[in-house]
């Protein structure tokens, strides 16, 4: 799949990435020295961490820790904040996302992301999922609806919604929308898969489905969660990072973090003594 | 205590707040009921009143229609030099409307109710509209055809209908051609004029040139001059009949039939005759061109400036402030700058609007107006063509005037819409114009309609800086014609709100002009609330797509 992909990156950086992926080919993203900082204020304090293709990774960590803005420098959402300011690198596919060569739009269509709240354009909801697409200038019919329906599949809302694809997306519920969401970034297929809360302002039958649905993402992309929900990353991902006061305290398979922390705030954390 | 717990449970504020309401409520429906009846009932064909009055110890008779009726205390009326009767207590004073202005020289007059001795409403007495010299009021004596009596006496009113619906034909055709025709020939010969001089001041005045112009002269030449022949043909038709009128004091008159917009026998109509009547005079009134110093006619002249001005405004203004909030909101850094900006912008809108008339003159007129004069209608020079007074002129000093309300608001949708929803549409990979396009903008529109429904009001009610900027109180030609370039900014125009002040303030007839104040004002009123309408439907449909805002 990423072979089909068109990257905006130079020849130069292609070959710098081949590189650099030498070390681990199961490695999507890789994050370097990262320190970020908010005008002054520091957010990030030397972050060192290896995501793998294609299995789920949870940032989890009390609220403010960091997590949330560790996941937005990955498709480079803080560039959205005037006062943000990165030092370190975060490599995608080997590739330094903060080159300068990178076109932002590029790198968000292959880091797609999803987020705390549902937020479905006001339009219908054929159009949400195809927004991505006419964005990218593809206004065929027949690509649209395949689209539209392979991604609707896709996020489990197809059946839902088949019957009334006009209908304002602001009519469907919490769990729809965000499923929606979701489908709207897998249509434009993605490498990586940001979640930011995702699952956060839902009831839990909601929740359970987009649980469900990230078991059945994780074949096709590289996913990374942010949670504050202990039980929830236990439940979805493969590794887990705990981060703690902008730092990343303890980072490894989620089996082993939460039976055998080696860290002892990391147990504190996830044995509820704080948090 | 126990005020004291009213106090507390609320209520005296429920109860202030309630009367605050009505208030405002009773002073919006009391205008607009003022207006309303004040404006609509002139055109109620009343009754004509025969009077048989004493005047100076004479006995006469005064014959028309009541218009209003004063009230004056004794005293009030013995210290103004009124004679009365020892037993009243009041003087009760009548307004008549006598018309005949080309016999008595006046067309009110008051009466005392002291001195009356009887009234009487005869069937036969007619009111006929005449295109000058007002109304006319008395008895059909006959009805002639090149002179010579065809009908007398009850005999005469059928035949004088039908011979006024003739001439109204007639002159329709009459006025048809004269303005339409006629009048694009006229227009046609005034290109070529300026054509020939814009040739001469090139140099490029050849033979040749001068050739085909007198070609096309010639040509113009001939279709004027079938025209001519055509209107003495309807002149001649128009000009057959007459009919002969008798006024109360027995004088009699003779009336051309060209020269009659109605005849009615408003006595012996019922209540839907009179309201057929009602409605064809309003009609007139909303479609007809002006007569009589403008106290007479229609106002449509008027009510399409108005609404041509603004809808001109609203093109101007919508994308001019519409970018502007963009800019300001989207792109520019937020810091001093900004908000030195949006301070000046926010006071813009409280600068008196004739200061923006000034401007418009000073700047529109003179300085960009004169320039593009100089620069592409030299052959027009000395009478200008945009270097004076115009309807873009106009349009751009009231899109001026209003671009701060349009900003403001268009800057308030765009901060209205959530950051969520942009975020979402960066996230997709779409660039911050894409987004903006796709996205924000069509969020915010609601909102932008919103600056453009208050510009609107705002620009439709405005008066003072238009008089210096173009509006006229009588424009011959309409801004929008059959002439190519069909729309003429250049034009001076006529406006419902200077039309007002030029009837009410510097009308020749005091009397006649004030119902026509009233009716005007309900027609800009209702112009007004028209295009706000129009806005205000296409908001809501707007809002109805985008309803997003209310739920996040």
């Amino acid at each position: 799949m990423t072979e089909q992909k068109t990257h905006a990156i130079d020849m130069g950086s292609i070959a710098k990435a081949v590189e650099n992926n030498n070390e681990n080919p199961d490695t999507c993203i890789q994050v370097k020295d990262l320190n970020l900082f908010y005008g002054e204020k520091q957010a990030l304090f030397n972050v060192n961490m290896e995501m793998a293709r294609k299995k789920v990774t949870a940032y989890i960590g009390p609220s403010g820790c960091g997590k949330s803005t560790l996941l937005r420098s990955i498709n480079r959402m803080n560039d959205l904040v005037d006062s943000a300011r990165i030092d370190g690198k975060i490599l995608l596919d080997g590739e330094d996302i903060y080159d300068k060569a990178v076109n932002v739009a590029d790198l968000r269509r292959r880091v797609g992301m999803v987020f705390q709240k549902p937020n479905p354009f006001p339009k219908s909801i054929y159009e949400n999922v195809a927004y991505g697409l006419r964005i990218q200038g593809i206004n065929d019919r027949r690509t649209l609806d395949e689209t539209v329906e392979k991604s609707l599949r896709g996020a489990a809302l197809w059946d839902e919604v088949k019957d009334r694809l006009q209908d304002n997306a602001l009519g469907l519920s919490g769990g729809q929308q965000q499923r929606l969401v979701i489908a709207r970034a897998i249509a434009i297929e993605p490498e990586v898969m940001l979640l930011d809360e995702p699952a956060s302002a839902l009831d839990p039958i909601s929740t359970l489905k987009i649980e469900e649905l990230i078991h059945e993402l994780k074949e096709k992309y590289t996913i990374v969660i942010v949670t504050h929900n202990m039980q929830q990353a236990a439940r979805v991902s493969d590794y887990t990072a705990f981060m703690y006061m902008g730092e990343l305290i303890e980072f490894g398979p989620t089996n082993n973090l939460f039976t055998n922390p080696t860290k002892k705030q990391t147990e504190d954390y996830i044995t509820g003594r704080y948090g | 205590m126990m005020i004291k717990d009213w106090f507390k449970s609320g209520s005296p504020w429920v109860w202030l707040n309630a009367a605050a309401v009505s208030t405002c409520m009773i002073l919006v429906m009391g205008l607009l009921i003022l207006i309303a009846v004040r404006g609509l009932g002139h055109f109620w064909p009343s009754d004509i009143v025969e009077y048989s009055y004493i005047e100076n110890d004479k006995k006469t008779l005064v014959v028309g229609e009541l218009v209003d009726t004063s009230v004056m205390s004794v005293k009030m009326a013995k210290e103004s030099g009124y004679k009365l009767k020892n037993n009243t207590d009041t003087l009760i004073q009548h307004l008549i409307k006598t018309g005949n202005r080309d016999i008595s020289g006046m067309d009110f007059r008051w009466i005392q109710q002291q001195n009356i001795q009887s009234e009487r409403h005869p069937n036969e007495m007619i009111a006929i509209e005449r295109r000058e010299w007002g109304n006319f009021y008395g008895r059909l004596v006959s009805v002639k055809e090149n002179g010579k009596v065809i009908a007398t006496g009850e005999k005469a009113w059928p035949i004088a209908q039908e011979r006024i619906e003739q001439a109204l034909e007639l002159f329709d055709e009459i006025e048809h051609l004269q303005k339409k025709e006629i009048g694009s020939i006229n227009y046609q010969f005034e290109r070529l004029r300026l054509k020939q001089k814009s040739l001469e001041l090139k140099g490029e005045w050849t033979a040749e040139a001068i050739k085909s112009q007198d070609r096309e002269k010639a040509a113009l030449d001939k279709e004027y001059k079938g025209y001519q022949e055509q209107l003495a043909v309807l002149y001649k038709q128009i000009r057959r009949d007459s009919l002969v009128a008798s006024e109360s004091t027995g004088t009699e008159l003779e009336i051309p039939l060209e020269s009659i917009v109605h005849m009615t026998r408003p006595n012996s109509m019922n209540v839907f005759t009179k309201l057929g009547q009602y409605i064809l005079k309003f009609g007139d009134f909303v479609s007809e061109d002006p007569r009589e110093a403008n106290t007479e006619g229609g106002i449509f002249p008027a009510i399409f400036g108005t609404v041509m001005m603004v809808m001109l405004m609203a093109v101007i203004v919508t994308p001019l402030g519409v970018i502007a909030a963009v800019y300001l909101r989207e792109y520019a850094k937020q810091g001093f700058t900004t908000r030195i900006i949006r301070i000046a912008v926010n006071n813009l809108a409280g600068v008196p609007s004739i200061v923006y008339g000034i401007f418009g003159l000073g700047f529109f007129v003179y300085i960009l107006g004169g320039n593009i004069d100089a620069l592409f209608f030299p052959e027009a020079a000395p009478a200008p063509v945009f270097g004076t007074p115009g309807l873009l002129w106009a349009s751009l000093t009231l899109a001026l005037l209003t671009l701060p309300v349009v900003i403001v608001s268009t800057e308030e949708g765009l901060s209205r819409v959530p950051k969520s929803i942009r975020e979402g549409s960066l996230a997709l990979g779409a660039t911050k114009v894409e987004t903006l396009w796709r996205t924000v903008l069509p969020m915010a529109s609601p909102a932008m309609m919103t600056g453009l429904i208050l510009a609107v009001a705002r620009a439709a009610g405005e008066v003072a800086p238009l008089m210096l900027v173009g509006v006229v109180k009588l424009a011959p030609t309409l801004p929008l014609d059959g002439n190519f370039p069909f729309l003429h900014l250049d034009r001076k125009f006529m406006h419902l709100g200077f039309h007002i002040y030029d009837v009410g303030f510097q009308s020749p007839n005091v009397e006649a002009a004030r119902p026509l104040v009233y009716a005007t004002s309900l027609l800009l009123v209702m112009v007004i609330i028209g295009l706000n309408m129009f806005a205000i439907s296409i908001r809501n449909n707007l809002r109805e797509k985008f309803r997003a805002l209310e739920g996040m």
